[in-house]
């Protein structure tokens, strides 16, 4: 295996194209490592994108933010301003492995080594969040639900790669929320997880809203008929049922290890209405 | 094909040879001589082998050991000066806060990068902080009462 | 060592927290575990393990590995003679398969390579053929007459006849007319339950490093629990002579009874053989799980009744345990401790051991009895509460005392059941107020504890320190109550004390650390080696004072004359004597070696509060309490860990940990992310409160300590979230989908 860091995009692309072998990215590792240790994949070239530039800061653009693919989970915590416009974002990216992790793991390894169950993916997809490509020819922006093709499996085109996700600016009475359900309190994989992200009027009825499940099917799940279901709400109790019944019937979950088919819709429907209430709370809503 | 690597560990400069697929924690063990960071799981999910990384707290079963070029790398080993035991370090074998031992290194490695994050950590705090810090002697209890008493006594310092 | 051993002393040191003899070395790095050691030209080994459930291997080519640049040697199970004793064979071939893989995780051969990648790509290139055998996993299912076979002819005659192929024991215990029993009872429960295997989730892999000379001689070192009982296997399996092979034991990041049996050793022992080069071998944590000892899984049949009042009239089981692909005995233990905790006139257990294609069971803390007492301790409370009764008063009603007849057979001697019970009792987290959502439970739980062989050196230096040399290894602490017995005996301070392992070719046969018998058995052999010393300190006195031995007495620390007859002499303190010791006659050393008796029983309770999330399933365990029997705590810091540690692990068993199986009989979660053991923000503070009812069969009154506190657990949780949910649960592990399911069905 060739170890690569290089210092520019486009060098970064050119390896990558260049390479007739296995070529993957190394940000946080934190996936990547446990992947080559157990032996399912076993990289040829593997290049470290940390030293290109924008991919280790948050910066400020266009009123959002912009986080760059080496972004540690723990950076996006020491991130005041980050945190309180995208709150749910953040703990989400948080709910990833342990402390040690934190100290690595990145949002955009999070999404490109496509799991279900990543924490940090339905909060940015309801987030409406974007990721920057870049490849061999010009950088484009794509949204985050458009990158998952499957377990394990990107949209993403050979010599393409990640370097920053955005997440847009934020208006008042905005907020989102994530929850998973695991069966120890940290250092599992999310059984079932929901995202809400809403805005409110004046009057605190719920003007605009996304939801986003994960671990329920192959990959993210936008629920717009649950976001239908609390818009123009004021999120009151027969709301959150519709909330939950409509997460419940779009789940499209398995059996596995970690739960089944039943329990997960069941739960799935219950961490959608727990995370709907405290991102309307958030938002200055009040019942 | 292998690749030479400078670092700092323990704030000495250090160089050595790996092989490029080479974790941290294998070179740290296995090229360094420093066989206080363990490995109990090799992905990430026992803390172990847990050292700290320009600071920040990393499993070092999860960093490759040519990442650690140019960086400043700390564990188990740094942590007493000289003879005198950091204030974590007697805690624990005041409060009896180990039986076996394997976990106690990353633990009190990772102990360590809380309390100079979070001088005064409530019980909570201190759990969460340690939830990838697998121990399987002890329920935990005394271990958060050692750092706790460490805290106090850091505070007090 | 007589019943009557204890005697009532004023203790000085024993009961006291001093620091352990091992902290600074574990605080900095410095202890050395079983993969911390290198060797000069060390070489590395790697193990390849079955894929399958259950095959035949019909060959095995390792022609293309062997000729790889960097390899130096293979083995497979050909190069090990199967040895002729049923049990070791199984533990033979459990280390390298022979003529079939027995599970997910079977060991088939492996390489010693120059490095781990070498070795690593080496087994790639062994090409095993396979014939896939159907399999079989599940208990239930594998007592079938009709269900695959995993290995002929290895039923006892304890089987009786007509049963499947894979029941291969069968015991019973108990006395009483149980027909005459029930016929007494108020109100009858019977339930079935059944238990997931769990593993002991030790963090520090198997290790080893196996060194193997031209001439026949082998050094060894390895993390485990028994080095002695190492050093007999290997060597066995091997053909070599016990005093030819030496095993060191290195620091042990954790066994609870997982480290008690051999794995990789005689697979190192033989790569260094065959290479003539130092063989180091770790195992990865998958290796750990797939094919290191898992506890039994267990199917449960119990019937209890009950008089209105609260007394027990008839208890009885039926347990069918699996150990794995081999024959297991560990139902012997479930059998006789499932109804240890109650003085009853009818009780029966069976007890029935079924062969699954899973890893070999190991020994796991208590190995049995969890299961067996999770499984009454559960009937007790429905009882209890369809009868409306405390469950700690009708406990106290039926607790087994001093003359009662045990349900295994033996009449006890004192024990503290009782005043374990009291105390739960009167602790104020029996009566205080439960939180909306919240509910409580307890159970009772015990352990026999184990006795057994131990050999101590205890050796005065001229200095006026000790060195003690014992041979079990420390996985608790047990240098620490070692020198603190040690010093309390002679009378000198615990500082200048030190207890050292000895590896086997330095001190006579150690049983394996287990069966909580270290302090106990090893305590027994250091007191009464002190004591030698001390005979030979105050015949050292009385030469110098010239007066007769017999008038010379020993206290605090020193030799005195025995009385005014004996002469007018200041004390001399062991350091007098033994800076004295070469112009008297040499060298002063105590010593010992015992087969010890009389390891008392031990009995403990356990009260937890738990709060269930009824959307989702989840338990919150938020508040815990352990009351436990030490007999004398000699530390009781580590006596409290003990009890704390197994409650730990206790509580992981009930709610999330288990070996889950797919349908292609492959192990689906191993690792430490899906097989959960419980992490820090898990647990609440455990507290644990120690009660001292002095062991007749030990000098200073102790008792094991290590395994009762893992037994009560089980029910304790499981009997609070029964109460919690309205519905009784009866399946371990209690996982969320497990439980919500319970509580929709209930609605």
């Amino acid at each position: 295996m060739r170890y690569e860091k290089p210092q520019t995009v486009a060098e970064a692309a050119r390896l990558l194209s260049a390479e007739k072998g296995v070529a993957r990215i190394l940000a946080g590792g934190t996936d990547m490592l446990v992947q080559m240790k157990s032996g399912m994949v076993e990289p040829d070239l593997l290049v470290d994108i940390k030293a290109l530039p924008g991919t280790r800061t948050i910066v400020k653009e266009a009123g959002g933010f912009r986080i760059g693919a080496g972004v540690s989970g723990a950076q996006l915590s020491e991130d005041a301003d980050l945190k309180a416009a995208w709150p749910g974002v953040v703990e989400a990216a948080n709910l990833i492995g342990s402390t040690q992790v934190q100290g690595r793991c990145t949002m955009v390894g999070n999404l490109c080594n496509a799991s279900p169950a990543a924490d940090s993916v339905p909060a940015l997809v309801a987030a409406g969040a974007k990721v920057r490509v870049a490849g061999r020819g010009a950088g484009r922006d794509v949204a985050v639900e458009e990158i998952p093709a499957g377990p394990g499996k990107t949209k993403l085109k050979k010599g393409e790669f990640i370097t920053s996700v955005f997440l847009p600016a934020r208006g008042a009475r905005c907020a989102d929320a994530y929850l998973r359900f695991i069966p120890r309190t940290e250092m599992d994989i999310a059984v079932a997880s929901a995202a809400v992200n809403l805005s409110l009027d004046e009057k605190g009825v719920i003007k605009d809203a996304r939801v986003a499940l994960g671990a329920v099917a192959p990959t993210v799940v936008l629920c717009e008929p649950a976001a239908k279901a609390i818009i123009g709400t004021r999120l009151d109790d027969a709301a959150l049922e519709k909330l939950a019944a409509a997460c419940s019937a779009a789940a499209k979950p398995i059996d596995d290890k970690r739960g089944s088919v039943e329990y997960r819709k069941d739960v799935v429907g219950v961490l959608a209405k727990r995370a709907a209430r405290i991102a309307y709370t958030r938002a200055g809503g009040q019942k | 094909m292998s690749v030479t690597v400078s670092t700092t560990v323990n704030g000495d400069s250090v160089d050595f040879v790996c092989a490029p697929d080479e974790t941290l924690l294998d070179a740290l063990r296995g090229r360094l001589g420093l066989t206080g960071a363990k490995e109990g799981c090799g992905t990430g999910d026992c803390g172990a082998c847990s050292v700290t990384l320009n600071g920040r707290l990393v499993c070092s079963c999860l960093v490759l050991a040519v990442e650690a070029e140019g960086q400043e790398i700390a564990t188990v080993e740094g942590m007493a000066a000289g003879e005198t035991l950091h204030p974590l370090q007697r805690a624990f074998i005041d409060h009896a806060a180990l039986q076996c031992g394997i976990c106690t290194p990353g633990i009190l490695v990772a102990a360590k990068a809380l309390l100079e994050k979070t001088p005064d950590p409530s019980d909570e705090e201190v759990r969460y902080w340690l939830a990838g810090n697998l121990c399987r002697c002890t329920g935990y209890d005394k271990i958060v009462r050692a750092v706790q008493a460490a805290a106090a006594e850091m505070r007090r310092a | 060592m007589a019943f009557d051993a204890y005697v009532k002393r004023e203790f000085k040191q024993v009961g006291t927290r001093v620091a352990r003899p091992d902290g600074v070395d574990k605080v900095t790095g410095r202890a050395l575990y079983g993969a911390d050691m290198v060797a000069p030209g060390m070489l590395v080994g790697r193990v390849l393990r079955s894929p399958h459930a259950h095959a035949r291997i019909v060959s095995i080519d390792t022609s293309e590995a062997a000729a790889m640049p960097g390899v130096k040697g293979i083995v497979t199970g050909r190069d090990f003679s199967v040895p002729k004793d049923e049990f070791l064979a199984d533990v033979a071939v459990n280390c390298l398969a022979q003529d079939k893989a027995l599970y997910d995780g079977h060991a088939i051969a492996a390489v010693a390579a120059i490095n781990a990648t070498v070795a690593r790509d080496a087994l790639k290139k062994i090409k095993v053929e396979y014939e896939v055998l159907p399999h079989v996993t599940d208990i239930d299912v594998a007592a079938k007459p009709d269900a695959p076979v995993v290995l002929e002819g290895r039923a006892l005659e304890t089987v009786p006849a007509g049963m499947g192929a894979n029941v291969t024991h069968r015991c019973e215990f108990g006395h009483g007319d149980l027909e005459a029993g029930f016929a007494k009872a108020d109100k009858i429960v019977e339930r079935s339950f059944r238990t997931a295997a769990t593993h002991q989730g030790y963090i520090e892999p198997h290790a080893c490093l196996a060194s193997f000379t031209t001439d026949g001689r082998a050094d060894l070192w390895v993390c485990t629990q028994g080095h002695f009982y190492f050093r007999t296997l290997c060597s066995e399996m091997l053909g070599m002579e016990a005093s030819q092979l030496k095993v060191t034991a290195s620091e042990i990041g954790g066994g609870f009874g997982g480290k008690t049996t051999v794995y990789l050793e005689p697979v190192a022992l033989m790569l260094s053989k065959k290479t003539g080069r130092p063989v180091k071998m770790v195992m990865t944590r998958d290796e750990v799980f797939r094919a290191t000892g898992p506890t039994v899984s267990t199917s449960i049949d119990v019937k209890i009744g009950m008089t209105k009042d609260g007394r027990i009239t008839a208890g009885w089981a039926d347990m069918r345990y699996s150990g794995g692909a081999f024959q297991c005995l560990t139902c012997e233990m479930g059998a006789q401790a499932a109804f240890a905790a109650y003085d009853l006139e009818a009780v029966q257990t069976v007890g029935w051991n079924v062969m699954t294609n899973r890893p070999k069971e190991a020994a796991y803390r208590a190995p049995g009895a969890p299961q067996a007492i999770y499984a009454v301790e559960s009937v007790v409370d429905e009882l209890c509460q369809g009868l409306g009764l405390d469950p700690l008063e009708v406990r106290i009603k039926n607790a087994a005392k001093k003359g009662t007849k045990a349900s295994y057979g033996p009449t006890f001697d004192d024990i503290g059941l009782l005043a374990t019970l009291e105390a739960a009792k009167k602790h104020p987290h029996y009566t205080a107020p439960l939180a909306e959502g919240q509910a409580r439970g307890l159970s009772c739980g015990f352990w026999f504890n184990f006795g057994g062989n131990t050999c101590v050196t205890m050796n005065v230096n001229t200095d006026g320190t000790v060195g003690i040399a014992e041979g079990n290894p420390d996985i608790g602490g047990s240098r620490a109550s070692i020198s603190l017995m040690a010093a309390e005996e002679l009378g000198i301070p615990y500082e200048k004390v030190r207890t050292i392992i000895a590896d086997t070719a330095s001190l006579g046969y150690a049983d394996t650390t287990d069966g909580s018998r270290v302090t106990f058995a090893v305590g027994i052999a250091t007191i009464n080696a002190a004591r030698d010393a001390i005979r030979k300190m105050c015949k050292r006195a009385a030469m110098l004072w010239g007066i007769d031995e017999d008038a010379v007495e020993w206290k605090d620390g020193a030799a005195h004359p025995a009385g005014p007859n004996a002469g007018k002499f200041p004390p001399m303190s062991l350091a007098d004597i033994a800076a004295k010791s070469f112009q008297t006659g040499g060298p002063i050393a105590g010593h010992y070696e015992v087969n010890a008796d009389g390891a008392g029983v031990s009995f403990g309770v356990h009260l937890c509060d738990v709060e269930v999330d009824k959307e989702t399933g989840a338990t919150k365990v938020v508040r815990y309490t352990v009351f436990q029997d030490a007999g004398k705590a000699v530390h009781p810091d580590y006596v409290e860990g003990q009890m704390q540690g197994g409650a730990a692990q206790g509580i992981g068993w009930a709610l999330n940990e288990e070996y889950i199986y797919g349908a292609d009989g492959r192990l689906q979660n191993p690792g430490f992310l899906d097989y959960r053991i419980p992490v820090a923000s898990d647990l609440p503070p455990i507290e644990a409160v120690i009660l001292e009812i002095p062991n007749p069969g030990h000098p200073y009154g102790v008792r094991g300590v290590g395994e009762t506190s893992i037994v009560p657990p089980l029910a304790a949780i499981s009997n609070a979230i029964s109460r919690s949910i309205g519905t009784r649960l009866q399946e371990l592990p209690m996982s969320p989908p497990r439980v919500l399911k319970a509580i929709k069905g209930a609605a």
